[in-house]
């Protein structure tokens, strides 16, 4: 067990905008195959430590690591284990949905006959086979979502950051990436880190980091940090962190 | 920085190149509302303008000409240049388009070095000028503006690369460094406009000289001049080492520029997020 490098290790990380601290000697990490939330409310700093994963920033306090390997020094081979799907919506909306796995392979030095394999796999398996040759713009928001992730694990990254990934989809289609993920996790030995400030998309079993106003107040399973708090369910454990009321299920 | 080898073999590198020239050029056929354009643009020069003016500007025999020309042979070369001037601007504002819808920053995340990722960018912007430059040159024959021998359409191709990439580069530089330039409009009046104007793609230098000092001077360091005279010699398969070595110097410091706007290290390239 402990000779599996952890997925992402985030370590004593820092960031501030001019005067401004965003991020404050936040620590935390993700360990394979394990499905943890980052949970936050809006500004509590999730997009920054997003930019500082991505290499977006250079982390100019502390140091994260993917699967051993430091994301400032080493970027390529850290980078290549890593899948992302951004908060905004980043398909070509005039390409076909199969343009844009050939194109996002070819970041990832994958050729198009390859992109297209695996491409076809994945929307196979995902019930979107139907919709390869659509373009993007075509799909409706919670099928974006949904092709967006497959594209993200095309090179076969063994993290898949997502950046709250349901903001703005209906219920059906929360559930549906929801469960699509999950079930990635569970096939695949995925690790997943999952940002919300939607405290309904965690499950007890689920690795929760609190993050508010840029600090880590919890970090450990949704059911320890119950116990901890001694409160009946993840929101109220969150409320009482944060002292503040997080937006539940919209 | 980047200081590790990224461990991809040469073929995926061309792999990448490809990959991102090949999108750049599916979203231009996508986009003909863009194609034409950057076609009209130079046409309504070609056609009203310099049709009204040969009249009043009489153009002597300078190189690389060796009789008098038309007024519309003259500003030919600057309108090439024009075209791509706008295409390099117009791909620094997709940069900053892309860059609030997250494109930019699927790019970026690539395990690609970055340096690679931004020069793949550039090329792709720059090939997608060349296919204006030479849509022009097709209309523009038609006017009987041609090379003298036809091998000048193969000469000027070099000259077009290396302004392309100035001018992209200058436009990458702009897009990281200044946050203010996101409307075109902005750029038309701080960047196109005194760019174009302030150059010799309307008129010769010597007769700038004569009546204002400081406006040949301030065309002289012009990088545009210089894209303009390297891509007017070339048409006529001839070469301006002066211009040849202003442009690749200029290339080169946009280039760093960008580099270092874009490194994550030092760069600004997202505003405060939250």
């Amino acid at each position: 067990m402990s000779a599996e490098p952890l997925a992402l290790d985030v370590a004593h990380i820092g960031h501030s905008y001019g005067a401004r601290r965003a991020l404050d000697d936040v620590s935390f990490s993700v360990a394979a195959g394990s499905f943890t939330v980052l949970l936050g409310l809006n500004g509590a700093g999730k997009s920054t430590l997003f930019s500082l994963i991505t290499r977006l920033y250079a982390a100019r306090e502390g140091k994260i690591e993917i699967f051993g390997h430091d994301v400032a020094r080493e970027s390529g081979a850290a980078l290549r284990r890593l899948g992302v799907v951004f908060q905004a919506r980043t398909l070509d909306l005039e390409l076909s949905v199969t343009q844009n796995f050939i194109y996002h392979a070819a970041l990832h030095g994958i050729g198009p006959a390859e992109a297209k394999r695996r491409g076809a796999a994945l929307l196979e398996r995902a019930g979107l086979a139907d919709r390869a040759k659509d373009k993007a713009r075509d799909l409706s928001g919670g099928q974006m979502r949904r092709v967006e992730i497959l594209r993200a694990l095309l090179h076969e990254p063994r993290l898949l950051l997502l950046d709250e990934p349901t903001v703005g989809l209906d219920i059906k289609a929360r559930a549906d990436i929801l469960a699509q993920v999950r079930t990635l996790v569970a096939e695949r030995r995925l690790a997943v880190l999952w940002t919300t400030h939607l405290i309904d998309e965690v499950t007890p079993s689920d690795d929760v980091v609190v993050l508010h106003q840029g600090k880590v107040l919890a970090a450990d399973t949704s059911a320890n940090i119950m116990a901890a708090t001694s409160t009946e369910s993840i929101g109220a454990a969150f409320e009482q962190l944060t002292g503040a009321k997080a937006r539940d299920a919209a | 920085m980047t200081t590790e080898t990224s461990g991809f073999t040469a073929r995926q590198y061309a792999i990448c190149l490809t990959g991102v020239i090949w999108r750049e050029a599916l979203r231009f056929l996508h986009q003909r509302e863009r194609f034409v354009s950057a076609l009209v643009r130079p046409l309504v020069w070609l056609l009203i303008f310099a049709a009204g003016f040969r009249q009043v500007l009489g153009v002597s025999i300078i190189p690389p000409y060796e009789t008098y020309v038309l007024y519309e042979v003259y500003i030919t070369p600057g309108l090439m240049a024009m075209i791509q001037l706008f295409n390099g601007m117009q791909s620094s504002l997709s940069m900053v388009y892309d860059r609030e819808m997250g494109n930019m920053r699927t790019l970026l995340v690539s395990p690609f070095p970055r340096w690679f990722l931004l020069g793949a960018k550039l090329f792709a912007g720059v090939a997608v000028s060349i296919l204006q430059v030479y849509a022009y040159l097709v209309i523009a024959y038609f006017w009987e503006i041609e090379p003298p021998t036809p091998f000048g359409y193969l000469t000027v191709l070099p000259a077009l690369m290396l302004a392309g990439l100035m001018f992209g580069a200058l436009g990458m530089l702009l897009s990281s460094a200044i946050k203010q330039l996101e409307n075109f409009a902005g750029v038309m009046n701080f960047v196109i406009f005194p760019m174009f104007f302030a150059s010799s793609a309307l008129y010769p230098l010597w007769r700038v000289q004569e009546s204002s000092p400081v406006l040949y001077w301030l065309s002289v360091v012009n990088p545009f001049t210089h894209a303009v005279e390297l891509i007017r010699f070339a048409f006529y398969e001839k070469i301006s080492w002066e211009s040849l070595a202003a442009v690749a110097a200029y290339t080169i410091l946009f280039s760093a520029g960008a580099l270092i706007a874009y490194d994550p290290a030092k760069g600004m390239l997202m505003r405060k997020g939250g």
